[in-house]
């Protein structure tokens, strides 16, 4: 620790961090604009003038910029002298004088970074009166406006685009007073993480186009604390809700799990809240009908069933998952997870448990110190985590700067110079290409049996005692060794693996490395498919397969299915026989889809925006996320509708759920501690949702209206629909969003941390429902390699950013940014087969029944002979599913026709 | 991580741009690095660099377009847009400002019926600013093709015009 003074106080702060972090983690006010706690420091933008005395004598001192200024003991600085006032007040007029000034049209305006250190620094006369450089903007695709005249050139935007998320398509153009941040030419940005500068930048150029498309003022918004349910990372969002629409999704800050930072789906996929597909109504046999009505045919029906069975979902809450479980009954649920995923994160939930190895937050992923990925492009399954992976790839140099050149990670672009010299050791083996190859110092391709028996062979180079993996060639064998010599070294290892293989080996040989590992901070993470996949795993139920056998062999007659579209899970067959056989069937859904088509009883259900849940997150993190608006009278939360229709229920509200949800599993006795309750208080009163300027509360519905309607009242969560009530204070579960005096911005964050991008005060929001216990005996179940007939394929459906996720496909701006539909082959397969890259060719299932007409792109990174590449999930693709086999022939459009 | 820049090939480049870039391209430590270096022979040849031009260097290194054009644009010497026979760089920093750079600007453009950025009738000079020469000492100055000219006054302008 060192002892400093800051005009004449004297603080202890922890030596070698920066002036500027640690000044703002004192809950000083010093404007800045190009340092980021994520980021580090750059010295451009020249804001955060201080004055550095030599010591107690000295009576001048000089001007320092505080981020590039480390903390030594008995430091003395003022933030306060007027020097330093006085270079900031004019620096900042300087930085202004070729901006437009137009905050009333722009839509940064209430939450702008450089409207906060304009008044932070007391420049409130524009006295510059000269002409104003201005710029054409370009399309920067469904996501991002561009609007460069208002750019400061604090250099943010690229820094976080090249460096942080290694994208390269996004530059700085020119030189002095003219530089230019953008493309080379107009066209969407290809970073999955571009969403990210609307809030890097501290100003109105990069803003998100989506929140243009029905724009609202920060502080006109409604918000409550979210989770993303777009994948199984468990984000926290703050969704911002004005006229009982979904307006946006801005970063929820939290220490442990995704930072500052989100991905493009979780930020841009919210807008499926309010589309055209939304069930607006319960329906009885395809005709809309009141909520009561369907309450009390929901009851007869479940009366009149000899047995009624439940298909519970990865996509739906804990809480939803249990009521349907304890309406039907513990041996009449089912998970409705086909039965290969459900093996797959049954093994998962078993590693987590009793694996005896630590599964890391993102915060940890990001101080592995060695990195194998195995059978995962974890841009496209789990795309946060893949910047996490990102950072880690850096922690060779920082080390290296930090011990033989005594340089602090913050001081970023001298780090970032002897990146090239050392290299975190990264190694990715997968079925193709992924997105993080560049920071992999080598890579390996093969069919996921090849991924997985190469992940035996490490397993057994780091521990004789592990089972020993079929023969490897040379080359590959030498990798083998190379990657276990360098887990081996590494102080923080870290195995990355998941199910986007769909293969139980390539799991099981992950373990194998993990548990091989001799340092005692190995860590293993995987990759699920779903938002809550985990979750349900821990409730065990029984597989999809299961509840078709029922309905088949007459032993159940009536269905109930939770938020789940069967599908996606099943071959269409099977799925049609099952609802048709089905003499009942009930679907609780918030989008139509071809399984609530079929439904004899459908009933709305609210999104995660207008409900509340707790859902498991991929490391095993239980979080909750709360209704950010009402659903609209006729919609009902899923739970609700659940809970209703249980006779005598002693349960009433949803904390009950929660509680005998817990009870009910030991896995998940914490879950009652995520978030406090119902009755929570912040000085006897409930939490607003909305801000205390929330304007036209009593105009908001004057056009239906002119009596001020009541505020809907909450009984369910510790917030109110208002703007009473106490923000202060505010628990970190239960921030809904981020604001403090003279703080408009989400940089505002810093009020709330222990630190400058630590932890937030009070503990994340979050509990992690498993620590490090136990052990599992080697798996070895070490597969055959997959040997190809000719001309038949196995299809590979692996997962996309844009195009795999059920929900965010709904949303327009992510369906425009969809994967290209067309399948993947290796050179040689082509070659044997006839196809040329772009050929069309028609896929057959082995009975030789055509299923679909695609083209095909020929991939050299597609080593494995035999597979067929394809787009998890996408709706082209619904005929095939993973694994598949399949034929294939060149569509000839002569031959074709009449067919 | 992989260097395969070697390999390739870009239909674009000549022979001989492509053998004066492979002579110096392991002096560097990556391919971004010989950016500079890669612009400087091709502009050597053409004169300038247009879009096309730009996309076969980046191709040809295997490094961004973008990233290609962030060094082409920063860097004063690279022209984006054609040029005249002769560029006339006039140093605009500060010494050479306190000593008369907006004399000789003026006058250079009287004389050539131009404004900065643009380039004679007969297509001789390009007028364009540039930053710092390292010729404080004798300012005003003014880069001329690749001769730096120095103790600049209208007089020597009108020599400089004369050839």
């Amino acid at each position: 620790m060192a002892r400093i003074q800051i005009d004449g106080q004297f603080y202890s702060v922890p030596e070698g961090n920066n002036v500027l972090s640690t000044c703002l983690s004192l809950g000083l006010d010093l404007p800045y604009f190009c340092w980021h706690p994520a980021m580090g420091s750059a010295g451009a933008c020249r804001q955060c003038a201080i004055i550095q005395y030599k010591d107690e004598e000295d009576t001048r001192g000089r001007l320092v910029m505080a981020c590039m200024t480390p903390v030594t003991d008995n430091l003395r600085i003022s933030l306060n002298a007027e020097q330093a006032r006085q270079f900031r007040r004019d620096n900042i007029e300087l930085l202004m004088t070729n901006h437009p000034h137009d905050c009333p049209v722009c839509e940064e305006g209430g939450e702008c970074h450089l409207q906060d250190m304009t008044h932070m620094t007391g420049h409130n006369l524009r006295r510059y009166r000269g002409r104003k450089r201005t710029h054409n903007n370009q399309n920067l695709g469904p996501f991002i406006n561009h609007e460069m005249n208002r750019c400061i050139a604090c250099y943010r935007c690229t820094r976080f685009y090249n460096e942080y998320a290694g994208c390269d398509d996004l530059q700085v153009f020119g030189i002095h007073n003219n530089v230019y941040f953008g493309r080379f030419e107009d066209g969407a940005l290809e970073s999955e993480f571009s969403g990210n500068l609307v809030e890097v930048c501290p100003t109105g150029v990069f803003t998100d186009k989506t929140f243009s498309a029905h724009f609202t003022r920060k502080w006109d918004l409604q918000t409550a604390p979210s989770i993303c349910v777009h994948c199984s990372l468990g984000c926290n969002i703050s969704p911002g809700e004005r006229y009982g629409e979904l307006r946006r999704i801005v970063n929820r800050y939290n220490g442990d799990v995704n930072g500052y930072f989100l991905c493009d789906r979780g930020r841009f996929g919210y807008d499926f809240v309010n589309s055209s597909k939304r069930i607006q109504h319960p329906r009885i046999k395809q005709r809309n009908a009141c909520i009561q009505t369907a309450k009390e045919h929901f009851h007869q029906l479940l009366t009149r069933a000899k047995r009624t069975i439940g298909i519970g979902s990865p996509r739906a809450t804990l809480e939803a998952n249990f009521a349907l479980r304890s309406l039907v009954g513990e041996t009449n649920f089912f998970s409705g997870i086909e039965d290969t995923e459900y093996q797959l994160l049954q093994t998962v939930s078993q590693i987590i448990r009793d694996g005896g190895i630590h599964s890391p937050s993102m915060r940890e992923v990001e101080q592995a110190d060695a990195l194998l990925i195995l059978g995962e492009d974890v841009t496209h399954s789990a795309p946060r985590l893949a910047l996490s992976l990102r950072q880690a790839a850096r922690n060779v140099s920082i080390e290296l700067a930090a011990s033989a050149l005594h340089v602090p990670s913050w001081q970023n672009a001298a780090v970032r110079e002897i990146e090239k010299q050392a290299l975190t050791p990264v190694f990715i083996a997968s079925i193709g290409r992924t997105r993080l190859d560049d920071i992999a110092l080598d890579t390996y391709h093969g069919s996921p049996d090849y991924l997985a028996n190469f992940g035996f062979a490490i397993a057994h180079y780091l521990d004789s005692s592990a089972p020993e993996a079929n023969a490897l060639d040379a080359d590959e064998n030498k990798l083998a060794h190379t990657i276990a010599a360098a887990l081996k070294q590494a102080k923080r290892p870290l195995i990355v693996s998941g199910t986007s293989c769909s293969s139980l080996a390539v799991i099981q040989a992950a373990y194998n490395i993990a548990k091989a590992l001799p340092s005692p901070n190995r860590q293993l993470t995987f990759s699920l498919p779903e938002c809550n996949s985990l979750g349900l795993a821990l409730m065990a139920g029984n597989d999809l397969q299961q509840a078709f056998t029922a309905i088949e062999q007459g032993q159940a007659d009536t269905v109930v299915i939770l938020e789940n579209d069967l599908y996606r899970r099943a071959e269409k067959q099977k799925v049609d026989a099952f609802l048709e056989t089905a003499e009942q069937l009930v679907v609780i859904d918030s989008l139509k889809n071809p399984t609530t088509e079929k439904a004899d009883l459908l009933l709305p259900a609210a999104s995660f925006a207008e409900s509340e849940g707790t859902l498991v997150n991929n490391e095993g993190r239980a979080q909750r996320y709360f209704p950010v608006y009402p659903a609209p009278d006729s919609i009902c939360a899923s739970w609700q509708w659940l809970l209703g229709t249980m006779e005598n229920s002693s349960w009433q509200h949803h904390d009950d759920l929660t509680t005998a949800c817990a009870q009910a599993f030991p896995d998940l006795t914490a879950i009652t501690q995520v978030a406090p309750g119902a009755d929570y208080r912040v000085k006897g009163s409930k939490i607003p949702r909305q801000p205390h300027r929330y304007s036209g509360r009593t105009a908001l519905h004057a056009n239906i209206d002119v009596s001020e309607p009541g505020q809907p009242t909450d009984s369910e969560t510790p917030f109110a629909y208002s703007m009473e009530g106490n923000m202060a204070q505010v628990p970190p579960a239960l921030l809904p969003v981020v604001w403090s005096p003279g703080w408009d911005s989400n940089q505002a964050i810093n009020k709330f941390q222990e630190e400058t991008g630590g932890h937030l005060r009070e503990g994340d929001a979050g509990i992690r429902l498993f620590e490090v216990s136990g052990t599992l005996a080697w798996f070895n179940g070490i597969p055959k390699p997959y040997i190809s007939e000719p001309g038949v394929w196995e299809v590979m459906a692996l997962p996309h950013i844009f195009g795999s996720e059920e929900l965010s496909l709904q949303s327009p701006a992510i369906a425009q940014r969809l994967a290209t539909v067309c399948a993947l082959m290796n050179p040689l397969d082509a070659e044997q087969a006839g196809i040329d890259n772009g050929d069309c060719v028609i896929i057959s299932d082995l009975s030789g029944a055509s299923l679909l007409t695609t083209v095909i792109q020929i991939d050299t990174n597609l080593s494995s002979a035999g597979l067929l590449c394809i787009t998890a999930g996408h709706p082209k693709f619904q005929a095939l599913k993973m694994g598949m086999q399949v034929t294939l022939r060149k569509f000839n459009s002569d031959s074709e026709v009449g067919s | 991580m992989k260097q395969t820049a070697e390999k390739s090939t870009s239909e674009d480049l000549t022979a001989l741009e492509i053998q004066e870039i492979n002579a110096i391209i392991n002096h560097y430590e990556d391919h971004t690095s010989v950016a500079i270096e890669a612009l400087n022979i091709v502009q050597k040849h053409r004169r300038w660099i247009s879009d096309s031009t730009l996309k076969a260097v980046a191709d040809f290194l295997q490094i961004s377009l973008a990233h290609l054009e962030s060094v082409a644009t920063f860097d004063n010497l690279i022209y984006r847009q054609p040029v005249g026979n002769t560029v006339i760089h006039y140093c605009n920093s500060v010494t050479c400002w306190m000593l008369g750079s907006e004399q000789i600007r003026e006058h250079l453009c009287q004389r050539l019926h131009v404004e900065p950025g643009e380039t004679s009738a007969d297509g001789q000079y390009t007028i364009l600013p540039i930053v710092c020469l390292g010729a404080c000492h004798r300012a005003p100055a003014a880069l001329v093709g690749d001769e730096l000219k120095i103790d600049l006054n209208t007089d020597a302008i009108d020599e400089i015009l004369k050839r």
